[in-house]
C-alpha cells in the first residue's frame, strides 16, 4: 500500500473541505477501498474518513419514505429496516459476510457502483434518490456504468432516500468465492408500476430491464417474463460465467423474483 | 507518523503509526500480539478477525487510525489470566475444530461474536455466520460442532453431504 495522510472528519463541511486537497478520497467502511489500496490500484494523498460524522448515520422514516444516512453499515440496515422495508433489509443482510457488513456502508457501495454490487440494484429497483452534500440525484441518473456515477470530484453521498414499495424482493444468485452476486435481480412493485433492476450481469453495470417491467405492468405473473430474454452481447463474460450464462440467469432470477411476490 | 491509542484486551495501549498502517499490523508488529493472523490480501479469509467495540471486524481491512479510541478484543484475551480456555476455545479443542490452527483465532473470535448476539444458533445460522472464515483443513463440520457445543446445545452427528 502506498502511504497517505488520514483525516477523521467530524462533519460534512469538514469532509468537503478536506476533500479539496489534491487526490484526497473519502473512506467509508473501507471494505472495498482498503483491498483496492493493498493492490496499489489507487494512490490517494489523503483519506478522509466519513465514519465519525453524526449527520451521515441513522435511518428515518417519514410516511412511505425511508432515508438512510450514507455511513450507515449494512448490519444496521439489515437490523433496522427489517419491519419497514424487508426486501432492502434482506439485501443488506446478504452482502458479503458479517464482518464486512459491520464495516461496509450504503454510501460506499452506491458511490463505488461495482457492476456486481447489491445496493445499486436496490436503489435503482426502488427508484431511490441519492442525496449528496450539494444536490439530489435520481437513481436513474446516478448510476452511469461500471464504477461510474454522477458524483463530481469532491462530492459525497450523504443519504439515500427510498420510496417504500407495495412489495419487493431481492433474488441473489451468489458467486460463493467472492460472496458478491453472479447475477441478482431487485424487483419492486409500486402503485405506478413495476421496477426490475439487474446487477452482476451487464458490462454497463446495474440496469433496468424495461422489457420485463412493461410485461409485468401488463400482467404480473410468472408467465410474463417466460418468453423474454436479454441480449448476451453486452453481458459480462468471465471465468465464473459466460455472457450467455449471465443472460440466461437474468431471466431466471427475474422469474424467481416474480414468483416470490405471487 | 501519527499517535494512536486504544484498549486492547482491557489494557490501554498506544503507538506511532502511518496513515496506511492496518489494525492487524499494529496488533502484530507493534504490540506483538501475533495470534491475529493474516491469511489473504483480499479481505476474504477471516483469519484476522477481531472485535472492535464488540463487533466482528477484519483487522486487515481497517486502518489502525480508524481504531483510535476503540476497545479491541483479540484471541490473546479469550483465555482467563490463569490460562483457562474460554468456552469457545475449549469446545474447539474438545470437538477437534482445528487441525493446522491457522484459521482458528479468526474462527474463535467469529464464533464468540455470534454467540454474543445469538446464544443458541441453529446449525444453519452457524454456517451462515462463519461464511467469512475460511478453513483449509477441517472441512468445517467439527467447527460447527464446536460452536454448537459452546452454545450448550446438543451436538448432532454432522456428516459430509
Ligand atoms: C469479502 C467481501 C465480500 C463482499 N460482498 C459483497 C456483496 O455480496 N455485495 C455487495 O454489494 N458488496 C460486497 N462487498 C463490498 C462491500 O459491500 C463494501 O462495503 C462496499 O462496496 C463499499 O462500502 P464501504 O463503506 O466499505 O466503502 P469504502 O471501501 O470505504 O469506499 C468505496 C468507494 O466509495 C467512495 N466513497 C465511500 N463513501 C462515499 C460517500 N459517502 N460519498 C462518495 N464516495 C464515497 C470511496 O472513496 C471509495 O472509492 C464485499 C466486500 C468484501 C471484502
Ligand atoms: S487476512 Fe484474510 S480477511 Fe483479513
Ligand atoms: S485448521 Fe488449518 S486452516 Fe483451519
Amino acid at each position: 500500500m502506498y502511504n497517505f495522510d488520514f483525516v477523521k472528519a467530524g462533519s460534512v463541511a469538514d469532509a468537503i473541505a478536506a476533500l479539496k486537497e489534491e487526490d484526497a478520497q473519502p473512506l467509508a467502511g473501507g471494505q472495498t477501498l482498503i483491498p483496492t489500496l493493498k493492490q496499489r490500484l489507487a494512490m490517494p494523498s489523503t483519506l478522509v474518513s466519513l465514519a465519525a460524522i453524526p449527520e451521515l448515520h441513522g435511518i428515518t422514516q417519514d410516511g412511505d419514505t425511508l432515508t438512510i444516512g450514507a455511513a450507515t453499515t449494512h448490519s444496521t440496515v439489515a437490523r433496522e429496516v427489517a419491519q419497514s422495508y424487508p426486501a432492502l433489509a434482506s439485501l443488506a443482510a446478504r452482502i458479503g459476510d458479517p464482518a464486512v457488513r459491520n464495516r461496509g456502508t450504503i454510501g460506499g457501495s452506491i458511490a463505488n457502483n461495482d457492476p456486481s454490487a447489491c445496493y445499486p440494484a436496490g436503489a435503482l429497483g426502488s427508484g431511490a434518490t441519492i442525496v449528496t452534500n450539494d444536490r439530489e440525484i435520481a437513481a436513474d441518473d446516478f448510476f452511469q456504468g461500471m464504477f461510474t456515477t454522477a458524483l463530481e470530484e469532491g462530492e459525497i453521498v450523504t443519504a439515500v432516500r427510498f420510496p417504500i414499495p407495495q412489495a419487493a424482493t431481492y433474488q441473489k444468485f451468489i458467486q460463493p468465492a467472492s460472496r458478491f452476486p453472479l447475477v441478482a435481480v431487485y424487483l419492486a412493485k409500486y402503485a405506478d408500476g413495476v421496477r426490475v433492476a439487474v446487477t452482476g450481469a451487464s458490462e454497463e453495470g446495474v440496469f433496468r430491464w424495461s422489457e420485463a417491467e412493461a410485461a409485468l405492468d401488463a400482467d404480473f405473473g410468472a408467465g410474463a417474463v417466460k418468453g423474454l430474454s436479454v441480449e448476451p452481447g453486452g453481458m459480462i463474460g468471465d471465468i465464473h460465467g459466460s455472457k450467455d450464462y449471465r443472460a440466461h440467469l437474468v431471466q431466471v432470477m427475474t422469474k424467481r423474483a416474480v414468483e416470490a411476490l405471487l | 507518523m501519527a499517535q494512536v491509542a486504544m484498549t486492547v484486551n482491557g489494557a490501554s495501549v498506544s503507538g506511532d503509526v502511518e496513515g496506511r498502517t492496518l489494525l492487524v499490523q499494529f496488533l502484530r508488529e507493534s504490540l506483538k500480539l501475533t495470534g491475529t493472523h493474516v491469511g489473504c490480501d483480499t479481505s476474504q479469509c477471516g483469519a484476522c478477525l477481531v472485535h472492535v467495540n464488540g463487533e466482528a471486524v477484519k483487522a486487515c481491512t481497517m486502518l489502525a487510525l480508524e481504531a483510535d479510541g476503540t476497545e479491541v478484543a483479540t484471541i490473546e484475551g479469550q483465555a482467563g489470566d490463569d490460562g483457562t480456555l474460554s468456552v469457545v476455545q475449549q469446545a474447539f479443542q474438545d470437538h477437534h475444530g482445528l487441525q493446522c490452527g491457522f484459521c482458528t483465532p479468526g474462527m474463535v473470535m467469529s464464533a464468540a461474536a455470534l454467540l454474543k448476539d445469538n446464544p443458541k444458533p441453529t446449525e444453519t445460522e452457524i454456517r451462515e455466520y462463519l461464511d467469512g472464515n475460511i478453513c483449509r483443513c477441517t472441512g468445517y463440520h467439527n467447527i460447527v460442532k464446536a460452536v454448537l457445543a459452546a452454545s450448550g446445545q446438543e451436538v448432532p452427528a454432522i456428516a459430509a453431504e
